[in-house]
């Protein structure tokens, strides 16, 4: 907007400025929560200013665990959602880079068949499917393993749709000037079509990373074992339920651990991120 | 270097006849212009001759060689596409190299062949840039780069020109032709534009509707227009075609209705046959009312400055024949009659059904 308007102006960024606060607080509570005793934080009201246990709580965590509910270190925690969230991406964008290059440069058989097939696979997120996913990976001897936490999340319909409207975006010329130079079609994708996706998949690099991190659900189900736990479910398993007196000190320090490699993709691929979502290098 | 032989080409996409039956012998190092309306085929014919689109029947031969079966990087030629289709991501010189890399050719011979096109298209001081950072003009020279590194048999561009603005589109017109006359390559040229066409071509195919109308040298094109098509597609504003019957031993042009067209020159011949009159706008002279040979009613007048185009029409009521006339005088009246002449080696005549054209 041009003009002047300072009321205007004041309230706009007031709600700015709540909307923010709002967001923010629960964040704030919680790293308090991580710094204080177990004492302090079962006191009412708890202290809103950070206590003095910072590192003791955060090596607790990260080295034992929680000493009431699940005794599993949380740094194990943390290599193990590392690992799912970095596999399900990179599993992700690899197929579904491949797949719609088929089905954007490739004329063969029923094509668009299964084209829509993996379209409509879009229709049934994980939760629904979970019951026979569960099934076959138990049949195939993957509960507690990597593979289990991982294959069932990495085929994708959402990347491979997002790389075919994309790929359709690359004029079909360049395509052509490739085949008069002499490239083949793999040479024409390694050459051409990734470095022409980096925006896109550093974008859906992102999206999955955070995918993979949150899910809960899934290694809920197919984890029993604390070796193989990830961080988000280790946050549940320190909370024993019931009447006990939960150290939630310790369960807060686990959620500020778990809150901070998200945040850290999301920062440092900003760029990236942005850049693969509104333009496109053509 | 070598020439390109188009034996009878089909092409169908499904039950639609694109190319219907076309042949052509291009020698080695002409520049043939492909010229036509949009949807006409010629594109189709070129990337036919490229190896993009494969042949129903027919066969195409460069070099002597027939390549129906071979892919495009073995048949030796280059091609310029109308949106340059440069890869975005790689240096100007990287899109010159890149056909070269693939073919496995060696640094040295690469830098050389590539410094070589560079210099010859004025690109060397561009050569790190990337695509987007290149105007119009010199995105095209580098499409044009892309081809001359490989030292193709034949090149083949596709309506290069066509997302050029007007200006730059004349002074690369001029470089292309400075550019074979340099290398003496092959040149198959596709364009819309009849300007381009006729400046650019040694020979020209005009094609309508996956037809092959007529195949000469641009001169011979304008100057004898084999049908109808051909007649109205070369010249600005198209030339005028009065049907009518040749009446009064060849004399005059008459028509059901009041109009009689003075023949410069009897044509006995053709006594009492239905022909078409053909005449271009810039072959007319307005003249005294006595000597005159058509008179148009004037509709309006366009005043160009060098010389004024006249449309007017012939007959009584305004849906008779359009006539357009391309003037060196400016006209003094705005209405009324036109008397014009014409010169006899300026007539044509064409079968009104056939549209082809009548020699007499």
């Amino acid at each position: 907007m041009i003009e002047k308007r300072p009321v205007l102006d004041f309230i706009s960024h007031a709600v700015l400025i709540i909307g923010a606060a709002l967001v923010a607080f629960p964040i704030y509570v919680t790293f308090v929560a991580s710094t204080l005793t177990f004492d302090q934080i079962m006191s009412v009201p708890m202290p809103l200013w950070p206590g003095d246990q910072l590192i003791a709580n955060y090596t607790q965590v990260l080295t034992a665990g929680s000493t009431k509910g699940s005794t599993a270190a949380v740094k194990d925690m943390l290599v193990n959602s590392m690992i799912m969230a970095l596999v399900i991406p990179l599993g992700k964008i690899s197929i579904s880079i491949l797949s719609s290059f088929a089905i954007v440069y490739f004329r063969f058989p029923l094509r668009n068949f299964f084209f829509w097939m993996i379209f409509v696979t879009l229709m049934l997120p994980v939760e629904v499917r979970i019951i026979p996913t569960f099934k076959v990976i138990a049949d195939l001897g993957m509960l507690n393993t990597y593979a289990g936490l991982t294959l069932p999340l990495i085929a994708s319909a959402t990347a491979t749709f997002l790389f075919r409207q994309f790929f359709m975006t690359i004029p079909d010329e360049l395509a052509e000037a490739a085949r008069i130079d002499g490239a083949g079609p793999m040479r024409f994708f390694w050459d051409v079509v990734l470095p022409l996706s980096k925006t896109s998949m550093a974008a859906l690099f992102v999206i999955q990373f955070i995918y993979g991190w949150n899910q809960y659900l899934w290694p809920l189900l197919i984890t029993s074992e604390e070796s193989m736990y990830t961080v988000v479910i280790g946050i549940k398993r320190m909370i024993v339920g019931g009447d006990a007196a939960n150290e939630w000190n310790l369960v807060m320090a686990t959620a500020m651990l778990a809150m901070l490699p998200p945040a850290l993709v999301v920062l440092l691929m900003q760029k990236w991120f942005v850049k693969g979502l509104v333009e496109t290098e053509k | 270097m070598a020439g390109v032989e188009i034996r009878n080409v089909h092409k169908s996409f499904g039950a639609v006849k694109v190319i219907q039956g076309i042949s052509m012998d291009i020698a080695d190092g002409e520049f043939v212009v492909m010229v036509g309306p949009s949807g006409c085929g010629k594109s189709t014919l070129l990337r036919m001759v490229a190896g993009l689109e494969t042949i129903t029947s027919g066969e195409i031969a460069i070099g002597g060689r027939v390549v129906n079966d071979l892919e495009p990087k073995d048949r030796n030629i280059a091609m310029v596409f109308q949106n340059y289709a440069l890869y975005p991501h790689m240096s100007v010189y990287d899109n010159m190299a890149y056909g070269l890399k693939i073919q496995k050719r060696t640094k040295a011979d690469i830098e050389d062949r590539v410094q070589r096109a560079a210099g010859i298209l004025e690109l060397s001081k561009l050569l790190t840039r990337r695509p987007r950072e290149l105007s119009g003009g010199q995105r095209q020279r580098v499409a044009m780069g892309r081809a001359i590194v490989r030292e193709p048999m034949v090149f083949l561009f596709d309506e290069p020109l066509s997302n050029l603005d007007a200006k730059l589109r004349v002074q690369m017109r001029s470089e292309l032709q400075a550019l074979h006359q340099r290398l003496m390559t092959t040149t198959l040229y596709v364009t819309h534009d009849q300007v381009e066409a006729m400046t650019l071509a040694q020979r020209m195919l005009v094609m309508n509707a996956g037809h092959a109308e007529q195949i000469g040298a641009p001169l011979e094109v304008y100057s004898r227009p084999a049908t109808t098509f051909v007649a109205g597609f070369i010249g600005s504003p198209p030339m005028n075609l009065v049907p009518g019957r040749i009446a009064d031993g060849g004399r005059l042009l008459v028509s059901d209705g009041d109009l009689r067209i003075r023949l410069p020159q009897p044509r006995p011949a053709l006594d009492g046959r239905s022909v078409l009159l053909g005449i271009r706008p810039e072959h007319m002279e307005n003249c005294e009312e006595a000597a005159a040979m058509m008179q148009p009613d004037i509709d309006y007048i366009e005043l160009l400055g060098s010389d004024s185009l006249v449309y007017g029409h012939l007959g009584a009521d305004k849906r008779g024949t359009r006539i357009a006339a391309r003037l060196h005088t400016s006209v003094v009246a705005r209405e009324g009659n036109l008397p014009l002449r014409f010169a006899d080696e300026h007539v044509h005549f064409f079968d009104p059904d056939s549209g082809k054209r009548i020699e007499a």
